[in-house]
């Protein structure tokens, strides 16, 4: 159709119509997503049919103007939402095509053990986090006075948590943990420990007596993070259990151990305290690593650093797990890994141990 | 629990340094948090009036003021206050005056102006800030004392040390200065006794008994009342509002102040209700009714259910929750004449229950649910009767109304060992030793037998009810830097160690950082869009009460943490970066969440997460790299039969990544994060990611750790290219070329992979350098020959063509 002079409203009527069938076929009989956006540009852009005729409209009749353009917009109206209606399922075709076109065969960098190095890595020799390695330092101090390793959950129910370590519901010593609780089963039938604790009562329940192990791990507690807190750190807590273990004993593992990993200026003290699960309970302080007991900001003059907590097994957590109190005694003791950490490397805000700062990280 | 020694010094001289003090309160268990002089530095300082303000000729801020510090003036003193007027009295530090913090005054000339000492502020002499006074000087009342009295003469001000001390839950005896001094009191082998002052006031019985009617005796075991007329309607007298002071509580007017002051004193909280407004002078507790409710002293309207225990007025309105708040009617104001005097013992459940539901602090609560003397209260009307009357002439003191319920609890009566002390101790006390450390601590020691005793339990010690928590006060009093540390004797035929799955993580740990990747540690905790983000299912266990909504569900994934470290530090301009972490991961229990009890703890694994993010022109290398960890950790783990299949992982681009195989398990998957997924993170290039599970690689097979002896004959190596159709993966052909090269193929590497037109679309080149080597003997041109067919007709099996 070659286009008059002076274009009416029965010629731009129609050859919008023309334009519109003629756009829904380019559209529909696109096979790829590139040949789909090539078609889209084609017949809703600048240079496409309906375009150009818009372009004519200063030609036509000033009384057909009007409906013409009414025509024209009515017909790209009606092919944009054709387009919409098929660039749904081309978004989906054309990320398949990328992901499709991007095929690499992985095994390619596996095949065989001798491997070229990479282009663009600069890397040098990697670095364990902090906490990590301390972790790893403590458990392997304790391996060397002769205990093992022990691990559990981190979900926990309240059994463990909490009524097993001799804290009944509504015993008022739970305040003394701000709860995380999962929706799962009863209300507040399942949680995130809060400390390390219930890994012991896993171990004696087992029933395998004597025991002597440590039980590093990850706890939780609903603690606005700040310096000193987080509300996902790491514990970890020993337990001793056998015939004729003594607060004597107690004490002198808690130097052995305070010794042999600080060294031997560094000496432990007990003080009288309060746990639900020990019984006596003590709150054990180390001296300052830092000033060796001399006096510094970090242990604010004293000399002394307030490390864990520690106890006799009280006999209601014998009997919560079947162990003969009057035969066996024991004891347990726990304390933070990311607060050592914090301290031995004069840390001042603890946050720096989350954000995983590559700057941070490469410094241990 | 702030304490200040003049307080507990009237219960037993203390007649020990502060140091030392200090050390015994810590040794006992209140341990010293912090210790505060106050009133010291106060000696030098005098009042002064002012006679005279000048401006300053050469500064506008500063003025010079004229006193009389005594010998009528006047001295000149530059200062920088303006709150004050001439006639007021003021304090001045004269010239060599040291104030607190070890502060000294000097003359000085201030722009050409002497200043003969300086005007203080409260703060500059640590006393307690008026706050209509703040940023100046502290002006004294006008008949406070003539010019020239030293200040704390004037004021009354003794110096003080207070102890800052953290009482654990199970001392609620400590929570007062008897209870505190007892301790102590013990431990210097000094004698605790009531203070005689101030005098006792005698009951008058023309007085009326006051009204009580106890309907709650299990939430309210005991109740006293007791009237008092003539009380003081003014405010306290100076030394017991700075007790209140220093012991961290505001005065507010003397009825009220003695009542903190008997809380504080022998640890029994009490109230004192306006007689007046307890329409008909009775009380009546009882529990609280269905929807009803009750405005507190705070101001706050509390609904009530009826396990929580309410005091009334005897028309039966609440005037009361009972041990944690008052309300605002029957509150003592300021024509209050007559009180009713309440010193109850309430059950602890009860208390921690409305407490806890209710969301109400008080000193009371805290010491009701921990555990107040049941006995106490006595003790308590007579000081608080004795504290008023040294106030006030004309205090007259009603009879007390005592009502008691069988549910009181009695001191218990424990059996003690001698034995078991020892056992548990690991010391050597003999029977004299227990009755010498108990007694003086207020428990009756009774011997039953040679090393076997009753032990009467105090009162105020009701949570010692075991033999064990004897021992632990035996321990207490010996003092537990006394005991002797010894070795657990079984400890030394032990052998420690790690068990395998904690060595082999140590071994991941140190593949991967040998390999240049750093270990990060991110939260356990996502935002519940975090995985669908990521690309990953997202129904995810959730947390009942998180502290932030972005952090309500458990982690299903170490990928989305992972991602989020990378982003941290591409917000930093720092690229390159390759981090691994090691966690556990949380999956909902099988079933849903609505199985029973026993299996509704979270599928709990431990999964390793490696991510990698190369800069720059390295960006194709980034799904290289994490294939690379995954080779170097297959073989020092040795897995056996270990092979990768091309298929989508969860996150990953669905054509570059692959599933991570040993017999028969799954051990993980590893590629090149979906674009989507790296867009969504806001992260613009390439990334790697590789994950496997702990548990599948702890239980797949592994090669036997055998050695193979290593030959000392020359290699001869081999290029060979072979093109081959796409769907050949490179592992494949190199499996098969390996069979075919049998015990002499040494080593086989791909070095080189072509793809182009002269090849053809849909094939590529992949050129392998094979290295033969015999252990007896060195390998001839014929046998090189066929091995070289071999190795060809292996790949043809495959479809591949050597490529000429």
């Amino acid at each position: 159709m070659t286009t008059p002079p002076n274009p009416d409203l029965e010629y731009i009527t129609a050859a919008a119509a023309a334009a519109l069938d003629e756009g829904r076929r380019r559209l529909d009989s696109a096979t790829t997503a590139a040949q789909f956006s090539e078609a889209e540009r084609d017949v809703l852009g600048k240079r496409s049919a309906l375009a150009t005729l818009n372009t004519l409209l200063g030609r036509a009749p000033q009384a057909d103007r009007k409906a013409a353009g009414a025509a024209i917009h009515a017909a790209l109206v009606a092919l944009r939402e054709f387009a919409a209606e098929l660039s749904g399922d081309w978004e989906a075709r054309r990320r398949e095509e990328r992901i499709s076109a991007e095929r690499l065969d992985l095994t390619e960098y596996s095949a065989g053990p001798a491997l070229p190095p990479l282009p663009g890595t600069r890397r040098g020799i990697g670095h364990l986090h902090l906490v990590t390695q301390t972790r790893d330092e403590l458990e392997d101090t304790f391996v060397a006075m002769g205990f093992t390793v022990a691990e559990g959950p981190e979900a926990e129910t309240d059994w463990y948590n909490f009524e097993a370590l001799n804290m009944p519901p509504a015993h008022p010593a739970r305040g003394m943990w701000d709860t995380l609780y999962l929706r799962l089963g009863p209300p507040e039938s399942v949680l995130l420990r809060t400390h390390t604790s219930p890994v012991q009562i896993r171990l004696m329940e087992s029933g395998q007596l004597p025991i002597y192990s440590v039980m590093p791990g990850r706890c939780y507690r609903r603690d606005t993070p700040d310096a000193r807190h987080l509300p996902v750190f790491h514990q970890i807590e020993g337990l001793v259990v056998d015939e004729g273990i003594t607060f004597g004993d107690m004490a002198g593992v808690i130097e052995s151990f305070t010794t042999a990993f600080f060294g031997p200026d560094i000496h432990s003290r007990l003080r009288p305290s309060y746990f639900p699960f020990t019984e006596p309970s003590a709150e054990f302080e180390v001296t300052c690593p830092i000033c060796s007991g001399s006096g510094c900001r970090t242990c604010s003059g004293s000399g002394w650093i307030e490390l864990g907590g520690c106890g006799m097994v009280d006999p209601n957590v014998f009997a919560a797990v079947h162990v003969d109190s009057e035969k066996y005694s024991g004891f347990a003791f726990g304390f933070g890994i990311d607060r050592l950490a914090q301290v031995r490397a004069e840390l001042s805000d603890m946050r720096h141990l989350l954000d995983n700062d590559v700057r941070f990280l490469t410094q241990f | 629990m702030r304490a200040p020694l003049s307080w507990l010094r009237d219960y037993a001289p203390l007649a020990a340094p502060i140091s030392r003090l200090a050390q015994i309160l810590s040794e006992l268990g209140l341990v010293v948090e912090g210790i505060e002089e106050v009133g010291a530095g106060l000696s030098d300082v005098v009042v002064a009036r002012v006679l005279d303000i000048r401006p300053h000729p050469q500064a506008d801020r500063i003025r010079l003021v004229d006193v009389d510090p005594g010998d009528g003036g006047p001295l000149q003193i530059v200062c920088g206050a303006w709150n004050f007027s001439v006639g007021d009295m003021v304090p001045l530090a004269p010239v060599g005056a040291v104030l607190p913090g070890e502060f000294k005054i000097s003359l000085r000339k201030m722009r050409g102006e002497v200043s003969n000492g300086m005007l203080c502020s409260a703060r500059e002499l640590d006393l307690p800030e008026d706050p209509s006074a703040a940023d100046g000087l502290m002006i004294l009342p006008g008949d406070v004392a003539p010019p020239g009295t030293p200040l704390a003469e004037a004021l009354d001000i003794e110096p003080d040390v207070v102890f800052d001390l953290d009482v654990s839950p199970n001392r609620p005896d400590a929570l007062c200065m008897a209870g505190i001094a007892r301790d102590v009191a013990a431990v210097l082998g000094e004698a605790w006794a009531v203070p005689a002052w101030p005098p006792p006031v005698a009951v008058d019985p023309s007085l009326p008994a006051a009204s009580v009617k106890v309907e709650a005796g299990d939430l309210c075991p005991r109740f006293t009342g007791t009237i008092l007329e003539g009380v003081p309607r003014g405010s306290s007298p100076a030394w017991l509002a700075r007790r209140l002071t220093l012991a961290g509580m505001r005065p507010i007017s003397a009825v009220v102040d003695v009542s903190n002051y008997v809380m504080l004193d022998v640890g029994q909280p009490n109230h004192a209700y306006d007689l007046g407004g307890l329409g008909g002078g009775g009380i009546l507790v009882r529990r609280a009714r269905p929807g009803e409710q009750l405005e507190t002293l705070d101001g706050a309207l509390r609904s009530l259910r009826p396990d929580d225990c309410l005091i009334c007025a005897s028309d039966d309105t609440a005037v009361g929750l009972a041990g944690i708040m008052g309300g605002s009617r029957a509150e003592i104001g300021s024509s209050t004449d007559r009180v009713l005097l309440e010193a109850a013992w309430f059950s602890p459940p009860a208390i921690a229950r409305t407490g806890i539901r209710l969301g109400l602090h008080s000193e009371a609560r805290v010491r009701f649910e921990r555990g107040v003397d049941p006995a106490v209260a006595d003790l308590a009307v007579d000081r608080f009767a004795a504290l008023l009357g040294a106030t006030t002439d004309g205090l007259r003191r009603g009879p007390t109304t005592d009502v008691r319920d069988p549910s009181l609890p009695a001191p218990p009566s424990i059996q003690l060992r001698t034995v078991r002390v020892n056992a548990i101790l690991g010391t050597s006390l003999v029977d004299d030793d227990l009755a010498h450390l108990l007694e003086p601590i207020g428990f009756a020691v009774r011997p039953d037998g040679p090393g076997r005793f009753s032990v009467d339990v105090p009162t105020w010690r009701l949570e010692v009810a075991r033999e064990i928590d004897l021992i632990e006060e035996v321990a207490r009093m010996w003092g537990y830097q006394r005991i002797e540390r010894t070795v657990p004797a079984g400890a030394r035929q032990r052998t420690g160690g790690l068990d395998r799955r904690q060595r082999e993580r140590r071994l991941v740990r140190s593949v991967l950082t040998g390999a240049g990747f750093d270990e990060a540690w991110t939260t356990t905790f996502l935002a519940p869009d975090d995985l669908g983000r990521a690309g990953l299912d997202p129904p995810a266990v959730e947390v009942e009460n998180p502290l932030d909504r972005s952090e309500s569900v458990l982690r299903s994934s170490l990928l989305p943490g992972l991602l989020k470290a990378l982003k941290f530090n591409l917000d930093r301009q720092l690229d390159d970066l390759a981090y691994f972490e090691l966690g556990r991961v949380f999956a909902l229990p099988v079933g849903g969440p609505e199985l029973p009890r026993e299996t509704v703890l979270p599928r709990e694994t431990e999964r390793l997460g490696v991510v990698v993010l190369p800069s720059g022109e390295g960006r194709q290398a980034a799904a290289a790299s994490v294939v690379r960890a995954w080779v170097w950790l297959r073989d020092r783990l040795r897995l056996e039969g270990a092979s990768m299949v091309a298929a989508a992982g969860p996150g990953l681009h669905a054509g570059r990544s692959a599933r991570l195989l040993a017999g028969g398990l799954e051990l993980g998957y590893v590629g090149e994060v979906d674009p989507d997924v790296a867009t969504a993170h806001g992260l613009s290039g390439r990334v790697g990611y590789l994950d496997l599970s702990l548990d599948a690689v702890l239980e797949a097979p592994r090669q036997p750790r055998l050695a193979r002896d290593v030959s000392r004959y020359p290699a001869s190596d081999m290029d060979l290219a072979f093109v081959t159709p796409d769907p050949v993966s490179a592992q494949d052909l190199a499996a098969a070329l390996r069979r075919a090269g049998g015990e002499l193929l040494e080593e086989l590497e791909l070095f080189d992979v072509y793809r182009g037109d002269t090849i053809g679309e849909g094939r590529r080149s992949l050129a392998f350098r094979a290295r033969f080597r015999a252990g007896d003997r060195t390998l001839g041109e014929q046998e090189l020959t066929a091995l070289r067919q071999e190795l060809i007709a292996a790949a043809s099996g495959l479809g591949g063509t050597l490529r000429t």
